[in-house]
């Protein structure tokens, strides 16, 4: 049998809900199978920790070539631009995940750190965005460059989201 | 499907050591269990995680996710790791005597 994973770094790079939860559901599941965890935010994948924003996180509706609208029908571009369709994709989104038990992403990245895992900050994103370690959640343990990301993934799976 | 000697009962198993029927269950098999998962022994905190599974099992069929497990069983997340380190959803079902969870979070 190959080798067990026993280390995993996991990048999320994007800010909306759907770019968000994969890489945060992907971080919980590594932990619940006894599998150390590093999570990084980078670029508008920051969102997720930044107090202010993590609860008004939403679902791209333009430029999302899978996105359906109710009953199945492919949704036209023009028609995720009008006002409100991302809201009411958001609200659909939470409403389901809410369903089988997926928290919201505060709750979640709270209970991911609380499974032992850490949570981690770009710097190039925080110095481009003119951010300070006050605006992100305290879940964020450290605000760190790439060549730290690295260091601290010696040994482990880089999963990028 | 295996059969394991646990406690002095003869029980069957899956392949990867989860009892087939929850009703074979008991105190000291999970103890056993417990052994062979590196718990060396069951403290109230334990059990209160296990029968909370197991009273799940028993309602919906199903064990609990783990955010289930730690809203309602009022014990926390990081207790629970320490309570079943490396991988609490598994290791906590395979000593309640329930199936393997089969939910992602």
């Amino acid at each position: 049998m190959a080798e067990q994973i026993e280390k995993v770094s996991i990048i999320i790079s994007r800010g909306s809900l759907e770019g968000v939860y994969p890489g945060l559901i992907m971080a919980n599941g590594a932990r619940m199978e006894g599998i150390d965890v590093t999570v990084f935010f980078t670029f508008f994948g920051l969102d997720a920790v930044i107090d202010k924003r993590m609860d008004n996180l939403s679902v791209a509706t333009v430029g999302n070539q899978a996105m359906r609208m109710p009953g199945g029908l492919k949704m036209p571009t023009l028609l995720g631009a009008i006002p409100g369709m991302s809201a009411f994709a958001t609200y659909m989104m939470k409403k389901e995940m809410e369903k089988i038990d997926i928290p919201p992403v505060r709750e979640f990245i709270e209970m991911i750190s609380d499974t032992g895992a850490e949570i981690f900050a770009c710097k190039a994103t925080v110095d481009m965005f003119h951010l300070t370690k006050d605006d992100f959640c305290p879940q964020v343990n450290e605000i760190i460059t790439v060549g730290e990301f690295y260091e601290k993934s010696q040994g482990a799976s880089i999963i990028f989201t | 499907m295996a059969t394991k000697e646990y406690a002095g009962k003869t029980v069957e198993t899956t392949d990867d050591g989860y009892l087939i029927n929850a009703s074979d269950w008991n105190e000291e098999i999970a103890k056993e269990i417990a052994k062979e998962e590196g718990i060396e022994e069951l403290n109230d905190r334990h059990m209160t995680v296990i029968n909370f599974m197991r009273e799940v099992f028993e309602k919906t069929g199903e064990g609990p996710s783990i955010r289930k497990l730690t809203k309602e069983s009022g014990v926390p997340t990081k207790e629970l790791y320490e309570l079943f380190p490396k991988g609490p959803a598994k290791k906590a079902a395979r000593i309640a005597g329930i199936p393997k969870p089969k939910g992602c979070i």
